[in-house]
This record gives structure tokens, C-alpha cells and sequence, in this order.
């Protein structure tokens, strides 16, 4: 069957439909969902600071392959990149060659924090002193903490992610997994519960994009990397999710779409219920967190008593 | 037979199966976890191969 739109050969079928594009018609398609999205969620204003957090990854390069698109033809923002490198040795080092050679391609202003350089140890070297502890717990600690100190003194107003409509879906469960109702309010594809200046909000234009239109965007673009697997990732509990909810998609087709689409609906509920919990000022480094110590100086203090 | 080349795993096997969606079942892979090239093009799931056709399967998953 060929593209339902111009019957040149399709690349594509859309998710829980029966409609086939070519290529040119799939981009078109994919840059004006995720463009309704940045206009329905009001994302992107005009003269934002927009910094990209980047991998170097698939994701995150389609990402800022779209943003730099939109931000020469469409809306008038500036737009960086933001890498931050955890320190995993075979894994991380080719992409962030991958991010430096993109932006430089395109001309992008890309700044690299790392975590040694925060917590003056790399992800391999904690992993190492806390070998019972799972490393993508502590990765994702540091890695927010990183990206908005990093990002507000980049002067950002919004800080944009690569998640896409399988991660928003796979954090959804997860929270209902554990009763984390609290961390769901701040999901959504802008993050926060209320507005406060130490939070650069986060965006994610790829929100209803799922996880294989994605992909079919960065092989179509050429931004595909050699896929390779994080050396901790068997640890994620994220992962065992992932798997669940893609035997379910196989199955009842349709089934990613419709938890995000029932938690967007709840969603302004959410916020309401938990928009006058307190963010207070971490006693260590003053950044915002909601108990005495961050979570980030939690796990720095633990380095530094246990090494 | 066709043949396929897992880039996930990186190796290359030989099926039976002369349509993607076919040959997507026969090796056990889950179709939303996946895209599918023919001589560097991506290609849809009622694809057909002939005897002697070499396609890629690439996993749509980040690694991390």
C-alpha cells in the first residue's frame, strides 16, 4: 500500500492506524505534531532561552535537529545544548563526540558539565564504591540536579528533553507502581507543579511522538546511532516497564497512547492537589528541593563520608 | 531464504518468512520495538522479500 497522501513508497505505518507515509510526508507529519504540541502547551515563547539537554543520542539529536529548524523558520527563540557527561566508560564517550560534531555542524552552542567535575567522582567510580546500589537511581539524582543548576545559569528558560510518548507512558506506571502520585503531578509536557524561579521548567515537544516515529525520524534525518546499550541498564526498573508495556501495545494496540491520554486528562487535577506543597531551600548547596537536604547532596555526602 | 541482519545483537541469520511482519514473528521480535531497512531504506511491515534479499532490523529503544 503506498503513502495515503502522495502514493509515492511508504517508510512508515502511524501507530494504531492503517495510514502509510513516504518519506517526505512522515517529517512533514511528525514536525507538525510535535509544533502543535510546543503551541497547544504553550512550550516555546517567542525570545526564550531554549537549552537542549543532549546525549548525543538518537533522541536528544532529533530533538535539537527539530528545535534548530523551528528556531530559523518558525518561532524566534535562541537555542543551546546541554550534555552532561556521568562518566561511563564504552558508552558515553562516542556520543558525546556524536553531539559535538552535530553542533558544531549547526552551528549550536553546546555546553558539557560532567558528574566529576560536581561530585568529583564519575557514575563508574560511585558505582564501583556502591556496588549493592542500583546506578540508575543515583544517575537520575544528579543528572536533574546537574541539568537545572547547569541550565539556569546558562540563563534558560525552559530546559527542552528528548522524552517521547513510551517514556511518558513507562513513568506514568512506574509512579502508580510505587504510589508516587506527588512525582506524576510533575510529569506532563511541561513540567511543574508551580512556578518558581530556582526550577527551570522542562519541556518535551516529542511528548505524544512515540518511541519508533522517533527513531523513524532520526534514520530519516541520519542522526541513527550504532546502538548501544548502558553499561548499568539491566539495574532499571524502567526497563522491566518498557518491556510490559510493549507486549501490551503488541497486543491491545493503542494501549501507550490511551495511558498518557487518561493521565493528561487527570493531570490538572494533580497539579491542583499538590500546588501549595513547600519547596524548600536545600541546607547544603540552596538549591529547591522538598526536604532539609537534596537528594544530589545526599548522595554526595555518602561519597564523601564512605570513600 | 532472506536474510537478516540483528543489529541489536549484531549477527546475521537466515528465515524462512518472505514478508516482514512474517519474519518478525518467526524470530520472536516485538514490532513496536523495531524499524526495518532494505538497502539502507526503511521499509513497512507487509514489505515482501525475494529468496536472496538482505534487510536490517534496528531497535527503536535508547540504550540508557
Amino acid at each position: 500500500m503506498p503513502c495515503k497522501i502522495c502514493k509515492e513508497k511508504p517508510v512508515m505505518q502511524l501507530p494504531n492506524s492503517n495510514i502509510k507515509l513516504c518519506k517526505s510526508c512522515f517529517v512533514k507529519y511528525f514536525e507538525r505534531k510535535a509544533l502543535r504540541t510546543i503551541r497547544k502547551y504553550k512550550l516555546i515563547s517567542r525570545k526564550d532561552h531554549v537549552v537542549t539537554a543532549v546525549s548525543g543520542g538518537k533522541d536528544s539529536l532529533s530533538l535539537l535537529h527539530f528545535l534548530n529548524k523551528l528556531a530559523s523558520k518558525k518561532i524566534d527563540f535562541k537555542l543551546s545544548a546541554l550534555l552532561i557527561d556521568e562518566g561511563i566508560k564504552d558508552y558515553r564517550d562516542g556520543t558525546i563526540e556524536a553531539a559535538k560534531k552535530f553542533c558544531k555542524k549547526n552551528n549550536i552552542k553546546l555546553n558539557i558539565a560532567s558528574y566529576k567535575e560536581v561530585t568529583r567522582k564519575t557514575l563508574d567510580g560511585i558505582k564501583k564504591q556502591f556496588p549493592d546500589t542500583i546506578a540508575c537511581s543515583m544517575c537520575g539524582v544528579l543528572r536533574r540536579y546537574i541539568l537545572n543548576k547547569k541550565s539556569r545559569e546558562l540563563k534558560a528558560d525552559k530546559l527542552a528533553t528528548g522524552h517521547n510518548l513510551d517514556d511518558e507512558a513507562q513513568s506514568i506506571i512506574m509512579n502508580q507502581f510505587r504510589h508516587n502520585i506527588a512525582l506524576s503531578a510533575r510529569l506532563g509536557p511541561i513540567t511543574g507543579v508551580k512556578k518558581d524561579p530556582r526550577f527551570i521548567p522542562r519541556i518535551k515537544p516529542f511528548y505524544f511522538l512515540t518511541e519508533k516515529e522517533v527513531a523513524t525520524y532520526a534514520f530519516l534525518n541520519n542522526l541513527m546511532d550504532k546502538f548501544k546499550e548502558c553499561t548499568y541498564c539491566t539495574e532499571s526498573n524502567r526497563f522491566v516497564v518498557r518491556d510490559m508495556l510493549n507486549d501490551m501495545e503488541a497486543k491491545y494496540p493503542g494501549t501507550k497512547h490511551s495511558i498518557v491520554a487518561s493521565f493528561i486528562e487527570i493531570l490538572p487535577l494533580l497539579k491542583e492537589k499538590f500546588k501549595d506543597q513547600e519547596i524548600k531551600s536545600c541546607r547544603i548547596c540552596k538549591e529547591p528541593c522538598s526536604s532539609e537536604i537534596c537528594n544530589a547532596c545526599t548522595i554526595m555526602q555518602k561519597i564523601k563520608t564512605e570513600a | 531464504m532472506p536474510a537478516v541482519h540483528l543489529e541489536r545483537e549484531n549477527k546475521t541469520v537466515k528465515v524462512k518468512g518472505l514478508r516482514v511482519k512474517e519474519i518478525l514473528k518467526e524470530l520472536k521480535i516485538n514490532p513496536t520495538t523495531v524499524i526495518i531497512t532494505r538497502n539502507n531504506e526503511l521499509i513497512t511491515d507487509d514489505a515482501e522479500l525475494s529468496n536472496k534479499e538482505k534487510i536490517k532490523i534496528l531497535p527503536v529503544i535508547s540504550g540508557g
